[in-house]
């Protein structure tokens, strides 16, 4: 799960991480009220959305006039912004950051995640700070600082030392140094104690003042963590995530939204992908992932049937189910009983295969509903296409 | 021969009186696995399907030699459960549960570390050697004994596999479900050395898909120490980067771990890779000259 800029500043301040003085705007009134609290000699006023490069998409407005406040507010609230990251419809935007600008002398980059490599949680650390780091660590892999922390004993101070003397903060700016390890070590403990996936600052600034300040910020949290923390969960922000992955995680089905024509029902997240790809072989593009899990009922073949049928792209259908533990023949009970709740009104294939696959295709081909069966994901694979045609 | 289990491993399922480990406890007895404990803190003196039931899995080790755990826990004490099994001396640990935060299996991992024990999973199928031992929740009778050892990233995945190598009389010898999650107790180069070993193993069907880079580690591998022929199918080609594709491993991230990058790593160190998860088992065939 994402958050916003904001959200991961109040967990930095928490933290003890250093950032700007900033409040969360809804409106150009309460922007007026805390530009006046405020009282800095440099607004900047930031478009909040789960993306990024909002600043060349018109997100980010820096201003020396108080005055100018409420009508930069109001031009950004309700605004689409369309960023890399955002596709093509763009992005909505509800509220804002509102905060005192900075000195910038230098700018740095720094995240923390676990490195799926060895298992420990790593920084990594960047003299190239404002920039994309996968963009750094393709084009200038020697400018990327790394340092794994034992996840048995936690941060030490010479990791924070490593990393310091690593991006030349001695040269930099010595007065930093010892900040600049603290300040790690409270990161690590924000990333561990609140099961973060990912913290990333970029750019972290030396100001001309000498201090440190996380300019912008991002947490992602990993989804399996999320029940620990209460705080965390109230961060969630709906009007970010897609309405039909919304209604799908209520139904506890796995749902991905994709571009394409024919929607896919399937047990098992492996399979599911494998589905997609076998849809793109025979000439066609995927409109979701949709993983019903191991216990396939009709109540979650209904939710799924209702979930794919919302999207208008879906031109057909196709269910790919395994049977292992859970029988063809009530999985076809479930599509039978659930076809008839929805009413279907796209070409829809049914590959059953596992345990007692047989009986369910015969319960599926008697069932007088429009569908066809098939044994081999090939074949059903080439059938909905066939029946969809295939992509443009 | 095989893999990892057989028929003299004597199970041990921690949370074996919840409804999942109830269940597939009964499933793996009947399959034929030595069923020989269950852990539930509070329940010792109980009995699922005839498997006594203990409080601690240092009970069940002490009383029924018991050197292998299947785990159904659930998530928020599953890390728990984990380091318990290690504590009481059990040698290899299956962990069938889903959903465990990814910064608990981080300490869990560090703490096996440079111990005998070996772990499987979190979130993956389990362990079968076929006609031997069932340790998992994988159905038993879609798998023929045969030549192929099987280790996969993906469940059901894995199923549709096996599947195409009974039918087409193949047939397994261990199948492998290694997990879906970012870290987890043992890789695809943990288990190819097991295989390339085990002289019943004429080949090896291995299942990757998007995210991480275990596939490109175990392409290295396979370049330099594995002689028995390797196919390989990695799903995931159509996903969309940073989209997390139900596995918490499954997510493309900052252009890493595409399906097409690990494809190719895989090809260049000799295995076969189909780009067709229908054609896994006509690609064993043709691998073994059959």
């Amino acid at each position: 799960m994402n958050v916003h800029e904001f959200q991961a500043k109040q967990l930095f301040a928490q933290f003890g991480v250093p950032v700007p003085r900033g409040k969360e705007i809804t409106s150009p009134e309460g922007a007026t009220a805390w530009a006046n609290e405020l009282n800095t000699p440099v607004f900047v006023v930031k478009a909040q959305i789960h993306a990024g490069g909002r600043g060349k998409a018109g997100g980010v407005k820096i201003t020396k006039d108080k005055g100018a406040i409420a009508g930069l507010a109001k031009e950004l609230i309700g605004k689409t912004l369309i960023t890399h990251q955002t596709g093509p419809k763009g992005r909505t935007v509800h509220r804002l950051l509102l905060e005192e600008g900075a000195n910038i002398a230098k700018e740095l980059y720094l995240s923390i995640l676990v490195d799926r490599d060895t298992g420990w949680p790593t920084f990594i650390a960047s003299t190239e700070g404002g920039m994309e780091i996968e963009e750094v660590a393709e084009k200038t892999p020697e400018k990327i600082i790394k340092e794994a922390i034992d996840p048995a004993v936690g941060f030490q101070g010479h990791n924070g030392r490593n990393v310091a003397f690593a991006l030349g903060l001695q040269t930099m700016e010595p007065a930093v140094i010892n900040p600049f390890v603290q300040m790690l070590g409270n990161l690590y403990r924000l990333f561990m104690e609140k099961h973060a996936a990912l913290v990333e600052i970029n750019p972290l600034i030396i100001t001309k003042e000498k201090t440190l300040v996380a300019l912008d910020g991002k947490v992602s949290f990993d989804d399996n963590g999320i029940f620990k923390h209460e705080d965390v969960q109230k961060m969630r922000d709906l009007n970010e995530e897609d309405p039909l992955e919304i209604e799908a995680t209520a139904n506890n089905l796995n749902y991905v939204k994709l571009d394409g024509n024919i929607g896919c029902m399937v047990n098992g997240a492996g399979l599911a992908m494998a589905t997609m790809d076998v849809i793109k072989l025979a000439g066609s593009e995927p409109a979701n992932f949709l993983d019903v899990g191991g216990g396939a009922t009709k109540d979650t073949v209904a939710a799924g049937f209702r979930i794919l049928l919302k999207d208008p792209n879906v031109k057909g259908i196709f269910i790919n189910i395994f049977g292992g533990i859970v029988r063809c023949e009530r999985i076809a009970h479930g599509v039978i009983e659930a076809a008839k709740e929805v009413k279907i009104t796209v070409p829809l294939v049914v590959r059953l295969q596992g345990t007692n696959a047989d009986e369910g295709r015969k319960l599926l081909a008697d069932s007088g509903l429009k569908l066809e069966v098939a044994n081999d994901l090939w074949e059903a694979a080439q059938k909905i296409v066939k029946l969809t045609g295939k992509a443009a | 021969m095989s893999i990892l289990v057989n028929k003299n491993t004597r199970v041990v399922v921690q949370g074996i009186t919840g409804k999942e480990g109830s269940f597939h406890a009964t499933q793996c007895k009947a399959y034929g696995t030595k069923m020989v404990a269950g852990v539930t803190p509070g329940k010792a003196g109980q009995e699922v399907e005839g498997i006594p039931v203990f409080n601690t899995v240092d009970d069940a080790v002490k009383r029924t030699d018991c050197d292998t755990s299947l785990i159904f826990v659930p998530p928020p004490f599953c890390a728990d459960a984990i380091l318990e099994a290690a504590d009481a001396g059990v040698k290899l640990i299956i962990c069938i549960t889903e959903g465990i935060p990814v910064n608990d299996m981080v300490k869990v991992k560090r703490a096996l570390h440079g111990r005998d024990v070996r772990l499987i999973g979190p979130n993956c199928p389990g362990v079968i050697t076929v006609d031997e031992a069932k340790i998992g929740i994988m159905p038993g009778f879609i798998h023929k004994r045969g030549v192929v050892g099987v280790v996969s990233r993906s469940g059901t995945l894995t199923y549709e596999a096996v599947h195409q190598l009974s039918t087409l009389g193949l047939g397994e010898t261990t199948c492998v479900g290694i997990g879906g999650d970012p870290v987890n107790g043992t890789g695809f180069v943990d288990v190819l050395p097991l295989f390339e070993k085990d002289p019943e193993t004429q080949a090896v069907v291995m299942i990757g898909e998007i995210g991480g880079d275990a596939e490109e580690k175990a392409a290295e591998y396979i370049k330099k120490h594995v002689k028995k022929p390797v196919i390989s199918f990695i799903a995931g080609i159509t996903a969309p980067p940073g989209r997390r594709m139900g596995h918490a491993g499954a997510i493309i991230s900052g252009g890493k771990g595409t399906a097409t990058e690990k494809m190719k790593a895989l090809e260049s160190a000799g295995v076969r890779v189909v780009k067709n998860p229908a054609e896994i088992g006509h690609a064993v065939m043709k691998a073994l000259g059959r």
